[in-house]
Parts: structure tokens; sequence; C-alpha cells
């Protein structure tokens, strides 16, 4: 490796150490993030069908919380986390330095990811534990992987949101948008629940189709796979050119 | 990197910048020469903080040339040579300050060594303390450490002591004078005249975008009337101003009160004229005096190339 390289990773490394230190030493942030989730699962996922008798939320919630839990920290993350740093002159002060700028979204990525592993790790180990899901080893490191990678898209619907509204109203815009986008979804209820018109319109959603997708891994559903990634890799990109064009034209 | 060691290391080639028809900066020329201490000085709105967001790439040009380090600051590359403290950034408040300097230190090719850096800065035993806990004061020098560690070879500073009391200032400015002895070249901007006085080689005086004058703080202390003669004296100040030397004369009560040029000549004068001449003061004019001068056009001759008209 040239020694700019090895420059290069030091930089990422050290940029990703601190963006995980930052968020680890505001509780505020991480708890919620990586406990509602749990308790949810907990609450729906395990004990009220213990009562009822049913056995199928425990794969169901498992999947679909997945889903939830990791898009959390990429829309937060990004779009509250990314307005607070603007407003806060931090991210200026990045901008006049030699660090190239990619060097500190990758590393907001990267803390995103390492906080969905860690819910989805805490998610599948109460499943497995509690809940009895059995999965085969492949099937359980493909959600896991699905689920990491699924997180992308939100980040970069969070990056849009976090270069539109200022710090100020990015929590409340992020919220209105997490959690009605989490329930069209499928993601607390089974899509089948909903009315045909509802139905339809969740097809528009990325978030569906990752709950799609994990939900076809544990064989609940059969997801149509490359339109489920074809949507989500779509949706992405869309929201980083919209944010990446929002960006630009604020340099000006 | 650079083959010429006199080539200046940061400069603005006839820039004007607009915000939504408000003129910035209009056809400002800026060059900041190696190991020179260069003060941006002039009231808010006078163009300063836009001619720093040009040298750090922050704002691209709209009109004319802007160099850093022989390139382009707007490239990653050109502000490895640049270390910059902003006026209203805030650093997050959880990092410690050894981090915080880990982590701007790794953005350049050769940085000071930590302890180094935090020396430097006066923030000695500070490095495990986060830095929402530090004194304003000492998260200003964090900001500085952050600028320095890098070793850049041009160092730009926004306002740095707005809003810290006396103390702080002076210690900051010891801090900021420290600097100087490595050679590096600083710019400061800031709205404190003293402040200018104290630092600073060269002052240049912004107003509405264009730099109205420049020169040491000695030159425009000369070059808006040097001295202020006052004492108790009869004589009729009409009389006095046609003197070679003397500016401006007036009488306030039984005082004769002169500004001055060659302030010793028109002492001597004064003396041989009027016997009975007593209390007699000489003041230095403070470049504050100047530049309400300035500011206030009433020195039309210190604009030396280009008129308002």
């Amino acid at each position: 490796m040239t020694p700019q390289a090895t420059a290069l990773l030091r930089l990422q490394a050290v940029e990703t150490g601190h963006a995980l230190l930052q968020v680890w030493r505001v509780p505020a942030f991480s708890v919620p993030t990586l406990l509602f989730p749990l308790m949810f699962y907990a609450l729906f996922g395990l004990l009220l069908p213990s009562k009822t008798g049913h056995a199928a939320p425990a794969h169901y919630l498992l999947a679909t919380y997945g889903a939830f839990a990791v898009i959390g920290p990429a829309l937060f993350g990004f779009g509250v986390g990314l307005a607070l740093d603007e407003e806060m002159g931090w991210l200026r002060l990045k901008r006049v330095s030699p660090m190239p700028m990619a060097v500190h979204f990758i590393a907001r990525v990267l803390t995103s990811m390492v906080f969905a592993i860690a819910v989805v790790l805490a998610l599948s180990a109460m499943a497995a534990a509690l809940g009895d899901v059995r999965l085969e080893a492949g099937r359980w490191l493909l959600l896991w992987c699905t689920l990491t990678l699924g997180a992308l898209p939100f980040c970069a619907m969070g990056l849009l949101i976090g270069s539109l509204v200022p710090a100020r109203g990015a929590v409340a815009v992020v919220n209105l948008i997490y959690l009605p986008m989490s329930v069209l979804s499928g993601l607390w209820f089974p899509i089948t629940m909903f009315p045909e018109v509802m139905q339809r319109f969740a097809l528009f959603l990325p978030a569906f189709h990752l709950g799609d997708l994990a939900l076809t891994i544990v064989g609940l559903r059969e997801a149509n796979v490359p339109l489920a990634i074809a949507m989500l890799v779509g949706s992405g990109v869309l929201f980083l050119m919209l944010a990446l064009a929002v960006q630009r034209r604020r340099a000006r | 990197m650079s083959p010429n060691p006199a080539a200046p290391v940061a400069r603005l080639v006839g820039v004007t910048h607009r915000y939504a028809g408000l003129t910035a900066l209009d056809g400002l020329d800026l060059e900041v020469r190696p190991g020179e201490v260069l003060a941006l000085l002039g009231p808010n709105g006078a163009g300063k903080t836009t001619a720093l967001g040009l040298l750090t790439g922050l704002l691209r040009p709209q009109e004319g040339q802007v160099e850093l380090c022989g390139g382009d600051p707007r490239d990653a590359a050109s502000r490895r040579g640049l270390g910059v403290m902003l006026q209203d950034a805030r650093l997050p408040e959880t990092l410690r300050v050894g981090e915080l300097v880990r982590q701007f230190s790794a953005a350049y090719p050769a940085p000071r060594p930590d302890a180094e850096t935090l020396v430097l800065a006066g923030l000695d035993g500070l490095e495990r303390r986060p830095y929402g806990a530090l004194s304003g004061g000492q998260q200003r020098r964090v900001q500085f450490a952050l600028a320095i560690c890098g070793r850049p070879r041009l160092v730009l500073v926004d306002e740095p002591t707005t809003g810290l009391d006396a103390e702080a200032r002076r210690a900051f400015w010891s801090v900021l004078r420290g600097l100087r002895l490595d050679g590096v070249s600083l710019v400061l901007t800031t709205h404190y005249l003293e402040e200018a006085d104290a630092l600073a080689d060269r002052v240049m005086v912004l107003r509405a975008g264009r730099a109205i004058v420049q020169g040491t703080p000695m030159q425009l202390k000369a070059l808006s009337g040097g001295t202020r003669v006052r004492c108790r004296s009869a004589l009729p100040p009409e009389e006095v101003e046609r003197w070679v030397g003397v500016r401006e004369a007036r009488r306030e009560g039984d005082r004769l009160v002169l500004r001055c040029g060659d302030a010793d000549a028109v002492i001597r004068e004064l003396l041989r004229r009027d016997p009975a001449l007593a209390e007699l003061e000489i003041v230095p004019t403070s470049l504050e005096d100047s530049l309400l001068d300035l500011t206030h056009d009433r020195l039309g001759v210190a604009v030396p190339h280009r008129s308002a008209a």
C-alpha cells in the first residue's frame, strides 16, 4: 500500500472512531435507538403472542422490527446529526481542513451501520433465546447482511432531510417520516391487514421493500427480490443525488 | 512544494464577490507573504469574512483569481498548507481536547506531535478534558490548536478574541506571538484596532469590500497625522495651522490642540514663538484614531490607487 493510502485509511479510522464516540457519549441518542426496537419486540413479538397462543409474531417481527431498527439510526444520524453539525459550524471547520469530505460521510455511514449491526444482533439473540426462532446459519447471516446494507438508502434519505431542514426542525421532520413510513410499510402489522389501496401504496416505500426482503429470508413471504433490490438501490441513489444537488447549490 | 520561498503563500487578484445584489468584495487584491502577520481590519460588512471564505475554499470565486499555496483552495490538497480558526464554530462537547487534536492532525501529511501542539496552544494538561467542560478562552485555544496542528504555512484566524475578556485576550495574543517564531504566515481579521496594532506587521483596512489603505501600524499612524500636541498658549490656531508639519490646529478653551506630522519641529517653533507656553502634552495618535479618520474618509490622501468617485 502507498503511504498516501495508509494515511487516508488512518484518517478514515480516526474519523469513524470519533463519530462513534461522539454518538456513544450522548446517551439521549444511542439508548433509544438501541433499546426501543428491543422493547417493542419483547412486548409485541414475545409477551403478547404467548398469551394469545400465536407463534408467528416472533418470526414476523424479527424481520420487520429488524428493518425498523436499522432505519432509525440512519435517518437520525444523517437527518438530525448532520443538520446539528452544520449549524454548530463543526462541518464548516471540516470543509476548510485538508480532509476530503467523503471521509466524513463514510464515517457517518459506518456509524449508522455499526448501530444497525448491534441492534440486529441483539434482536436475533432475543428471537432465538426467547421466541424460539430457528433459522439455518446461512439465513441468519443473510438476514444480518441484508438489514445492515439496507440501512444505506435511509442514510441517503436522512442526508436529504438534513440538507433541507434546519437543525431545530430536523427531529420533528424525521419522526414525521420515520414512524408513519414504518407503519405504512408493514413493519408494525402485516401489510395484508391493510386495505388494497394502502398495500399498493406501500410498493412505493423503500422501507416496505426492506421489510419484504427480511420477511422472505425468514420464510414468511415471497418477495419480488429484483424489484425490491431495484427499489432500495434506486431510492438510495435518487435521495443521494437530490441531497448533493441541494448541498452544491448551498455552496455558492 | 513551492520553488520560490519568497512567493506569496496566498493571494486574491481582482476579486469581486456579491450576495444577492450586495457587493461584499469589490475588486480586492491581497497578498500574504511568507512569515508575515497580516491584519484585515474593518467594521462588520467590510468584506473580511468573505475574503477568508474565498481563501479557505468555502466560497467559489465569482470574479477574479484565488490562490492558496500555489493551488486552488477548493482542492483538499492545497489546504494541506492551511490551518483555519473560524469565528463561530462550535466543536462537539463530548470529544476530549486530545481526541480533537489527533483527529485534525490525521488530515495533514506531517503534523506536529500532539504534545507540542498542546503546549503551543497553551493547553498543557487539558488533554483529557471534554471540550464542553472548558472555559471560553480555553475553547478558543483548542480551535487554535486545530489550526496549527498540521504545521501549515498559512494560518487564518477569524476574529480570534471576540467575546473574550481582557485577560483571556492577552493570553491569546501571546499564543499567537509564539507562532511567529515558527516562520508561519498569519492572517487575522479583527475589528479590535488594538489587536492589529499589537500583533500585525501589516494592516489592511477594508471598507465596503475594498482595501482603503494598507501599511505597517507605524505607517498608518503617520498617514493620519502622527502626534497630537496639546498646550496652554495664546497663539492663534489659524496662524499655527500654516506652519510646516501641522495638519490641524484648533482651540479648546485656553488650550491649543494640534495634530502634527513632524512633532519635534513644531514643538521647537511653539516654544520659540510663545515663551509663556505651559502644560505641554505630546501624545502619539493611537491606531484607533487613525482608523476613525480613514473610515470617515477625512483623509483623501490615504487612498493610494483607487478613488471612490
